[in-house]
Order: structure tokens, then sequence, then C-alpha cells
């Protein structure tokens, strides 16, 4: 590398940083949840279990703490609303509606400044050209501490060789061939789908075009059944999902988001920690 | 006999013992120690043979059989590995700052302590790989020649840990190795059969030579001057771990210096344990004497106070700092259900060594080996209670869980003890784990009654090479011909 390169990369760092350090980039994959769409019925999950050849860990292993879901909802209590029940002595835990319980669905925040990535020992996780958090399962050997710096504990490992067990005889049938599967001894997480967005780029590019905003979904996006879950292309301006995010002025590089109108609902998790992440949640709003 | 007996409490060693008698004693520990030592063994080979088969299920079956879990990715397998990085600091504190600063009651018990340093850092160097989840893979974190062009992540505080390590270890194994010559040289002399070809192999041509003792003096301080920053460094480094890492509890500035004092803390108390287990099985109570365990005694109560006030400093920054996410923590180490281990963590670090302030106690042995025990479970809890509260209460409140590791995990560190005390007790076996030609030196000093030292001291006044040195007669008359 000669000092010419160096001053070079150096410079368009520091030219792209102020406008999010993507500008560069070939594409810029981002989400948005709308959690006042969100009912929390975990379709999002059961679809990514069978798009991303996710093993089921079975309900011991589960309660153990040992869960392989890339998406997972999680799901909150609306405090007031809470303690007023716990108050009138309703213990009906069911009654999602009485208790005012949200849900946050939560896959990889695919983070522009992700702490797993500098703390690989191997490299195994890094920021491909796409924008999107990659995790090289080959390359990974185990050390689990990308798990431990991920401030939303979004990677899974597999703590146990799970082949037979999920998928025995004729269901190993029904694994995706787009991607592997993964062995015990490797860290795993939400992709984004890399497997589609792969498949879209490479027509588009037999078609020597880019890939259109709505051309593939997301396994999650495509399952939602109302429709929460918008995914595309950041650079392309007129996407579904730029446009959301420049309507609820959610700037990526920016760790507090100064808004002109406080009532825009967009926000992304634990963006204080400045892990930039490229997830934007849209609050969900209530009746009181 | 009993006249002697009487001096040994005042004294950091009887100035009168033959130096011939001091190759006496310390040759034979390698030839005929106590049955007690035998024992020894045999715990430790138990131990590792449990440990070997919990890990070789632990392989097969997956890491889920340690019982680590989702937010806690690591667990007790680092807590240990801290441990016994920690433990490796006190041999260098031991055989390089206390030779740098001309303290000589180290000289009787630096040896093994050296040898602890490099046989702990062996034990810790196992932790990561039993740790990984594809242990087989584990060399990728080297920077090795690939064809494929890949190279391990420099960022990562992991491959910091991998340098620091190896180099720490390589550095004390040499210094160890370089210090046992002149000893080596007198094993060679004063034994037969297949120990002396070992020694004559292993002593390097020792004689005793002026040019030789001037050579090994120079190489000696080099690398005691070497160690001590890279002491130092290894356990910063291994501190960074969590400190360069952003879970709250781990994101401490003062992390580096208050895992050098716990590892002081814990390495000077594995002395204390060492220290009494050695002076029984080889019968070496008129050189490591309860004057000198004493002095480490009062050392590890001044390292105890000093870890006590990092701890404080911890905890006051944490509590005055603004970070919410922090302050839960520690308050979920005093009160959440890891606080039994907190609170005798507590105990055991800061309130138990002022034990050391009594002489009465200190001169009791059989307490103060329990004691010393006590201190390293205490310094492992330390560990623990940095690992495992953090994981259980990060920033993400659907990852709350509390956890305890499983016997699988259990077993595999149990039997790291193992591990460590066969290298050990395989190493005083083959090694004099005393230093024959520096307890000689001290004997010369206290006897022509000076303090320090004096470098302009003929070397080979102190040979421990060439011959006769059995002969008593040899070396009582005429002190200065050694070799």
């Amino acid at each position: 590398m000669s000092f010419k390169n160096l001053f070079h990369h150096w410079s368009r760092y520091r030219a792209d940083k102020e406008h999010g350090g993507f500008q560069h980039y070939e594409h810029m994959w981002v989400m948005a949840f709308d959690l006042n769409k969100c009912i929390g019925c975990n379709a999002c999950a059961v679809a990514c279990y069978a798009e991303n050849n996710l093993p089921t860990v079975g309900a011991d292993r589960f309660a153990k703490n040992q869960p392989m879901h890339w998406m997972r909802i999680e799901r909150y209590w609306d405090e007031p609303q809470l303690t007023k029940a716990h108050a009138e002595g309703s213990e009906d835990l069911e009654d999602f509606q009485a208790f005012g319980a949200s849900f946050l669905p939560m896959n990889c925040q695919n983070c522009n400044a992700a702490p797993c990535e500098p703390v690989c020992p191997v490299a195994a996780t890094y920021h491909t050209p796409d924008g999107l958090n990659a995790q090289v399962y080959n390359r990974c050997i185990g050390s689990r501490y990308c798990s431990n710096n991920c401030p939303y504990r979004l990677r899974y490992f597999n703590f146990y060789s799970y082949y037979d067990y999920s998928w025995p005889a004729p269901l190993n049938l029904q694994l995706n061939p787009d991607l592997s599967v993964r062995d015990k001894g490797v860290m795993e997480k939400c992709t984004f789908c890399v497997q589609r967005i792969r498949n879209a780029k490479d027509k588009a590019e037999m078609e020597h075009r880019k890939v259109q905003d709505g051309e593939f979904q997301t396994a999650c996006q495509q399952t939602c059944p109302t429709s929460a879950i918008t995914f595309g292309d950041m650079l392309d301006p007129n996407s579904q999902v730029a446009q959301l995010w420049s309507k609820h002025q959610v700037q990526i590089g920016k760790a507090y988001q100064d808004k002109e109108n406080p009532d825009l609902r967009g926000y992304r998790v634990l963006e204080a920690l400045n892990t930039d992440p490229c997830v934007m949640m849209l609050e969900r709003v209530r009746e009181v | 006999m009993a006249d002697y007996l009487d001096k040994q409490d005042i004294k950091d060693i009887d100035e009168h013992i033959e130096w011939a008698k001091i190759n006496e004693d310390v040759v034979r520990s390698i030839q005929n120690p106590r049955w007690s030592y035998w024992v020894a063994v045999g715990v430790c080979v138990l131990l590792l043979a449990i440990a070997v088969s919990a890990e070789v299920y632990q392989y097969n079956n997956g890491m889920g059989y340690a019982n680590l879990d989702w937010p806690h990715m690591w667990d007790l397998y680092i807590a240990t590995f801290v441990f016994w990085i920690g433990m490796s600091h006190s041999g260098t504190l031991l055989s390089a700052i206390l030779h740098i600063v001309q303290a000589d009651w180290r000289k009787p018990i630096y040896r093994f302590a050296e040898a602890m340093t490099t046989f702990t850092l062996m034990t810790a160097a196992l932790f990561p790989v039993i740790h990984v989840g594809r242990l087989w893979n584990i060399y990728w974190t080297l920077p090795y020649l690939s064809d494929r062009g890949i190279w391990p992540n420099f960022r990562s505080p992991l491959i910091w840990d991998a340098f620091a390590v190896f180099t720490y270890l390589t550095s004390s194994a040499l210094f160890l190795y370089i210090g046992s010559v002149p000893d080596l040289a007198i094993c060679r002399d004063n034994t037969t059969g297949f120990r002396k070809k070992l020694y004559t192999v292993l002593s390097l041509g020792w004689l005793g030579t002026d040019t030789q003792w001037r050579h090994f003096r120079k190489a000696y301080m080099i690398m005691a001057c070497f160690l001590i920053p890279l002491a130092v460094s290894v356990h910063s480094i291994v501190s960074m771990d969590f400190s360069a890492s952003w879970n709250p509890g781990w994101h401490v500035t003062t992390f580096p210096p208050y895992f050098v004092a716990g590892a002081l803390y814990s390495g000077c108390a594995g002395i204390m344990t060492l220290f009494i287990l050695l002076r029984h099985f080889f019968r070496w109570e008129k050189y490591m004497t309860l004057a000198i365990f004493e002095k480490n005694a009062k050392l590890t109560f001044a390292i105890a106070m000093v870890w006590t006030y990092l701890n404080l400093i911890e905890f006051a920054s944490a509590w005055y700092g603004h970070d919410v996410a922090s302050k839960e923590v520690l308050w979920a180490k005093f009160t959440g259900p890891y606080s039994p281990v907190f609170w005798s963590m507590m105990f055991i670090g800061s309130v138990l060594p002022f034990t050391l302030c009594f002489q009465k106690l200190r001169r009791n042995l059989p307490l103060m080996f329990f004691i010393s025990i006590i201190f390293n479970i205490g310094m492992w809890e330390e560990r623990y209670m940095i690992i495992a509260p953090t994981l259980s209460l990060g920033y993400e409140p659907t990852a709350w869980q509390v956890e305890w590791p499983s016997i699988i995990a259990w077993s595999i560190v149990l039997g790291s003890i193992g591990w460590f005390g066969l290298l050990f007790l395989i190493f005083v076996k083959v090694i004099p784990s005393m230093s024959m030609y520096e307890v000689k030196e001290m004997v010369y000093h206290r006897k022509t009654g000076e303090d320090a030292p004096p470098m302009t001291l003929p070397a080979y006044a102190l040979t421990g090479g060439g011959h006769g040195g059995l002969h008593p007669a040899a070396s009582k008359s005429d002190p200065e011909g050694g070799g």
C-alpha cells in the first residue's frame, strides 16, 4: 500500500463518514419494522427456520437457553397497564391486550459499526460491500466473542450437532440447498437472507441492470401477515424502505437522531451505543 | 540439631550450612522425595484423567454440555483461563522483580515460583483450546503462512492474548532454564546413570569458569529486565478481553491494573501453597525457612490490600458513573443470585488476608496451607464474578438469564489443577527446584555480614560446576574453591 492509496482511502472514509459511510457501497440493505403492525405471531421466526436451515433444538434445550432462532419476537409489557391488571387481581397472562403486550421483532441489526466484527480472532465476521455484516461459517472457530460483544445478543451458537436431531431421515429433504447446514461449534446469525440477495444480484447482473426494489423479499418479510417488515436498498432513493427511513428521519451514521417532529416514530434499538444498526423500528402508538 | 532449630525461626537462613550439604539436600530432591510426593502425583493423575474424559465427551457432543448458553457464551473456561494466567505472575515477581531490587530472601524459593509461572501458563493456554467450538481449527488464530492468504484479525483482543501468552510462556521458560544451568551442572556432577546423561545435555557444558559466570549474569539480568514489562502487559492484555468489549461491568478503564493486582495476589498465594508442599516433600526445612515464608506472607498481605483498593475504585467508578447498565450489574453482584459468590470473594480477598498480620498465625504452616488455598479459591471467584454477572445482565433484557456451570465444566476445571500439578511435580523431580548456587550466595553473604549482594563478588566463589561439590571438606575449608 502506497501513501497515496492510504491518503485516498482516508479522505474517502472521511468524506463518506458524514453521510453514513456507505456511499461507495454497491448496495445498502436495510430493514424497517412497523411495530404498529406487528401482532407477535412469530410467523417471521418460523419462516426463518424454514429458509435458513435453522435446527429445531427441542423444548429442553430451549429451556436451557440454547435457542437457534435468528429472528426472535421479544415481548414487553406496558408497565402502567400491567400494574393495573395486577392490582385488579388478574393473573391471566394470556390476555395480552389487557396487559398491554407489545412486540419487538429482533433479527441481526447488521450494524454499520458492528461490535462483533473487530473482536473475532479469525476475522470470520466482516462487513461486505453490500453493507451486510457477514458471517463466514467455514472460518468460524467458535470463540464466541462476537456474541458476547453484541449488545443485542443476536448471535446464536451451535452448541450441539443438530443435523440428526432436527432433520431425521426424510426431513433432511426439506433443507434449503442454497445455504449450508452448520455443524456444532459455529456461530450464526441473521444474514438478511443473503442467498436471496445473491440470487437477485446474479440475475440482475446477467441482465446488465441493478437489482430493482421489490424484486425479492427476505423470508420474514414474505411471511409477515401484516406486512410489518420492509426490506430494500438504501442507496436506491425510490425504494420503499429508503423512503420510509427518510420519512421518519432516521439517518445512518448518527447515534442521535435530531428530528424536527417528535411524533415521527422511527428509532433504532440501543442507538446510543453508536452501533449504527441497519434496522429501523417504527414505534408502537397506543391509545391511552 | 536442636540448636539449629532455634535459629531457623528468626533467620532467613542458617549461615553455617555447608555448601556440600546444600548440594546434597537439593540433589536428593530429584532422587528421593518423601512418599507424600507420590501421593500428590497420584491425585494429579486422577484429576487429569477425569478432565480428559470430560473433554472427550464435550468434544464429541458439543459445547452445550458445559452449560454454556445463549447469553453466557463465555463462562467457567474463560474465568479459569484468567485465573491461571494470573497465577503465573508471582513467579516473575519473585524471580525478576525481587532479583532487580536485590531482595535476597527470594533465593531459595524463586526457582519453583518461576516454574509455577511456566506451568500455569501452559495450563492457561489449554483453556482457549477447550473453550472454542472448533478446537481443531484453533491454529487459525496464529499468523501462519496460508495459501489462502488469510491472516488472523489483529484488532481482536483474543489475538493480542495469543501473542502475549505465547511470548510470556517462551520468555519465562527460557528464563527458568537459563537460571537453572549452573544447578544442572551440579546435578550432572553428583548423579549417575541416565540422570547423568540427561544433565550433561541439559547443563550445556557448564564448567563454572569466570567467563561463563559473567555471561550468565548478564543474560540473567537482561532476561529479568525483559520479563517484568512482559508480565505486566500479559495480564493487562488479558483484561482487555473484557475492557475492550463494551458489556456493562466489563467496559472499565481500571481493569488492567486490577487484573495485575489480582494476578499477583493469587500468584503469591500459590507460592505459599507450593512452598509448604515442597518444604515437606523434600525435607527443606533448613532452606525454606519460616522467616522466608513470613516475608512472602507479608508481601501477599500488601498485594491483597492493593487488590482491595482497586476493587473499591472499580465499584466507586461504576457507582458514581452515569452508566445505568453498569450500575445495575454492580447492584446485581451485591444482591443478585451471584451474591454468595461475590460476598465470599470479598471476604476471602479483603478480610481473610488480615490473618497474615499475626506472627503466630503466619508461622502455623498447616493453617497457612489451608488459607493460601482459600485465597486462590477467592481469586478464582473474582474471575468468575467478572464474567458471569455481566453476561447474565447485558443490555438486552430478553437475555437476562442466570446459569450455573455443569459437571462437565467443573471436572475440566478441576482437572486443570491436575494438569498443572503433574507438570509441576515432574519438574521438581527433574530440575532442582531450589537454586543451589543462589542459596550458597545467600549463605555466603549472611556469613560475611553483607546485607546486599555485592556485584563485585568473584564469580567462581559461588560456582556450582566443577567437581568436588559434594566434598564437605573441600567446601567447608575453602569457600572459594568450589569450581
